[in-house]
């Protein structure tokens, strides 16, 4: 591949895209520091989905009529750009969801009913979140199956040292792992996975909600068989989310929902299914929103991302110097260069929820909570953290404002 | 500092630091615990009756969390004292908010009414007390 200079973030400009950074929290503008939980939306976004509504709306796949071709024109051209985003083969692959979560218990019941049973090993890993853990846990339940774990080090690195003994309990039937931790931001080796995974004849699912926002996506490169990620942390609209998977495992899987449109034909005795990606879309689609889900990745592809790494490596750099610089302060996970832009931490003697109060009292959002790893939280010996996570729209002064209101924390508790 | 930091400071702070009635009771009359799925916040009641089998004679807790949950919890503790287990069964969530006495928003009210709830719970499973449906969710155990 070419490498050619990343062109600097304007980060000044991009700002101005964003309405929401002239809303006052608490008399103060609003340092938005939770976007690993949800992006905020560009207004190239929302007015390209109020153009859509207003000009080119109809149910899709169905009418012949021309608000329908151009609505269905509009969802096929946002599958179109999910592909290419991800650099899929071919958009058949590409099946709209829900969201992430959606996606990987669609990959669990549809792949894990069908091909999972005694003997055989499941394997995930410690720094899951729920929605790459729960499905696994039950599905591994319902067929009989074992479930591993690969544990994590201290510093929030998978210790793929521990492969060789999970190999030995079974068939490794699946591994499932995420790209970046939600709660460390631990860039994980998925590439290693998936190799080991197919030399032991597995599937890899990969998570990629917290990664594809953030880094290059290749499924190719990456050698994984499913990755799921979704619309809303990515600058575009909640409710949709992509499931891209290979040919012949999407082929042989049973459809995960039932309804219209997935359909080729029904009768009395039996229903046929409809070609990919069709087969696992049962219902209407979240219409508007995959469309603004198309429009949301030409909005960050044209920031860049190498960019948007290079200014999220920035932040996290300044964020981790300026953290450890306070008393009490304890970060979690890897160094900076191993993470992208997430910072979990704790204040000794504060509870998170306490320290993300008094940070809303001076306009700075943070969330805090266990952020849907508990294994992970018992792991790090903590009931929560506090996570401060940046975007390609952040800024050092947000950071800043964080650190002032961690002293105000340490102040109002006496820690 | 605004009187809101400062209630903070004052009352919460006060039972976060020195909780009142912290500890488990062992033997316990009756005993139940709970978790806020929000923030992992857990509390353990732990409740003994006097002779007449009814009367809080005492009440302990033990848990983690963030200070409105833990000051809460606190409060309850010298709220419920000397009382019936039916009357605690039938308090309103709002006798236990005005002693907190600052204003919460719909996420944090979840972490300052844990411990009523568990006790609640506590008091329904020895006591057969009534439990109302709005306390029920904490009584679930349901597992994959």
């Amino acid at each position: 591949m070419a490498v050619s200079p990343a062109k600097a973030l304007e980060v000044e400009r991009l700002r101005a895209d964003f309405a929401v950074f002239d809303e006052l929290v608490n008399g103060k503008p609003v340092a938005y520091l939770d976007s690993a939980s949800s992006t905020q939306k560009p207004r190239q976004v929302l007015d390209a989905m109020r153009e859509f509504y207003e000009h080119s709306y109809a149910n899709v796949h169905r009418g012949v009529y021309t608000l329908a071709e151009r609505a269905t024109e509009g969802y096929e051209g946002a599958r179109e750009k999910v592909r290419a985003y991800i650099n899929a083969p071919s958009n058949r692959e590409v099946i709209f969801t829900r969201s992430a979560t959606e996606a990987l218990n669609l990959i669990a019941y549809s792949w894990g009913l069908e091909n999972l049973g005694e003997g055989d090993v499941v394997v995930i890993t410690e720094l899951e979140h729920h929605a790459n853990f729960v499905p696994w846990q039950f599905i591994a339940k319902k067929t009989g199956a074992q479930f591993a774990h690969i544990p994590i080090d201290d510093a929030g690195e998978l210790q793929l040292d521990a492969l060789d003994e999970i190999a030995t309990r079974g068939n490794v039937k699946v591994v499932a792992n995420n790209l970046v931790s939600n709660t460390l931001g631990t860039i994980n080796p998925v590439e290693k996975l998936a190799a080991w995974a197919h030399e032991h004849g597995a599937i890899m699912v990969v998570d990629a909600a917290q990664a594809a926002p953030h880094r290059h996506i290749d499924v190719q490169a990456l050698g994984c068989d499913f990755l799921a990620f979704s619309s809303h942390k990515v600058c575009g609209p909640s409710g949709a989310g992509a499931l891209w998977g290979r040919r012949e495992l999407l082929d042989a899987m049973q459809p995960f929902n039932f309804g219209g449109e997935m359909i080729r034909s029904v009768s009395l005795e039996r229903t046929s299914w409809n070609e990919l990606p069709y087969k696992f879309e049962a219902g209407t689609p979240a219409i508007a929103e995959a469309y603004g889900f198309g429009v949301a990745l030409d909005y960050v592809s044209e920031v860049g991302l190498e960019a948007i790494e290079a200014h999220e490596r920035e932040l996290v750099v300044h964020a981790m110097e300026e953290l450890a610089e306070i008393p009490g302060v304890r970060i979690f996970g890897p160094p900076a260069d191993r993470r992208t832009g997430i910072v979990s931490f704790e204040v000794a003697s504060v509870h998170p929820h306490d320290v993300a109060q008094i940070l809303n009292w001076e306009g700075v959002a943070v969330r805090a909570g266990h952020h849907c790893t508990q294994p992970l939280m018992t792991r790090l010996g903590v009931a929560a953290t506090t996570r401060a996570s940046f975007y390609l729209y952040s800024t050092h002064e947000e950071i800043d404002r964080l650190v002032a209101g961690l002293l105000k924390v340490k102040e109002t508790f006496g820690a | 500092m605004s009187d809101l930091e400062q209630m903070y400071r004052e009352v919460i702070l006060d039972h976060y630091k020195n909780p009142r009635g912290h500890g488990a009771l062992d033997p316990a009359d009756a005993t139940a615990e709970g978790q806020n799925p929000l923030c992992g916040d857990e509390v353990t009641i732990f409740v003994r009756f006097g002779e007449d089998g009814e009367t809080i004679d005492d009440v302990g807790f033990e848990g983690r969390g963030c200070a409105i949950s833990q000051a809460a919890t606190s409060m309850l503790t010298e709220l419920v004292k000397g009382r019936t287990a039916s009357e605690v069964a039938s308090l309103p969530k709002e006798d236990l908010l005005e002693e907190i006495g600052i204003p919460l928003t719909p996420i944090r009210l979840k972490c300052a009414i844990l411990g009523l709830g568990v006790l609640k719970v506590a008091l329904h499973r020895a006591k057969g007390t009534p439990l109302p449906p709005e306390w029920q969710g904490l009584a679930d155990d349901l597992t994959i």
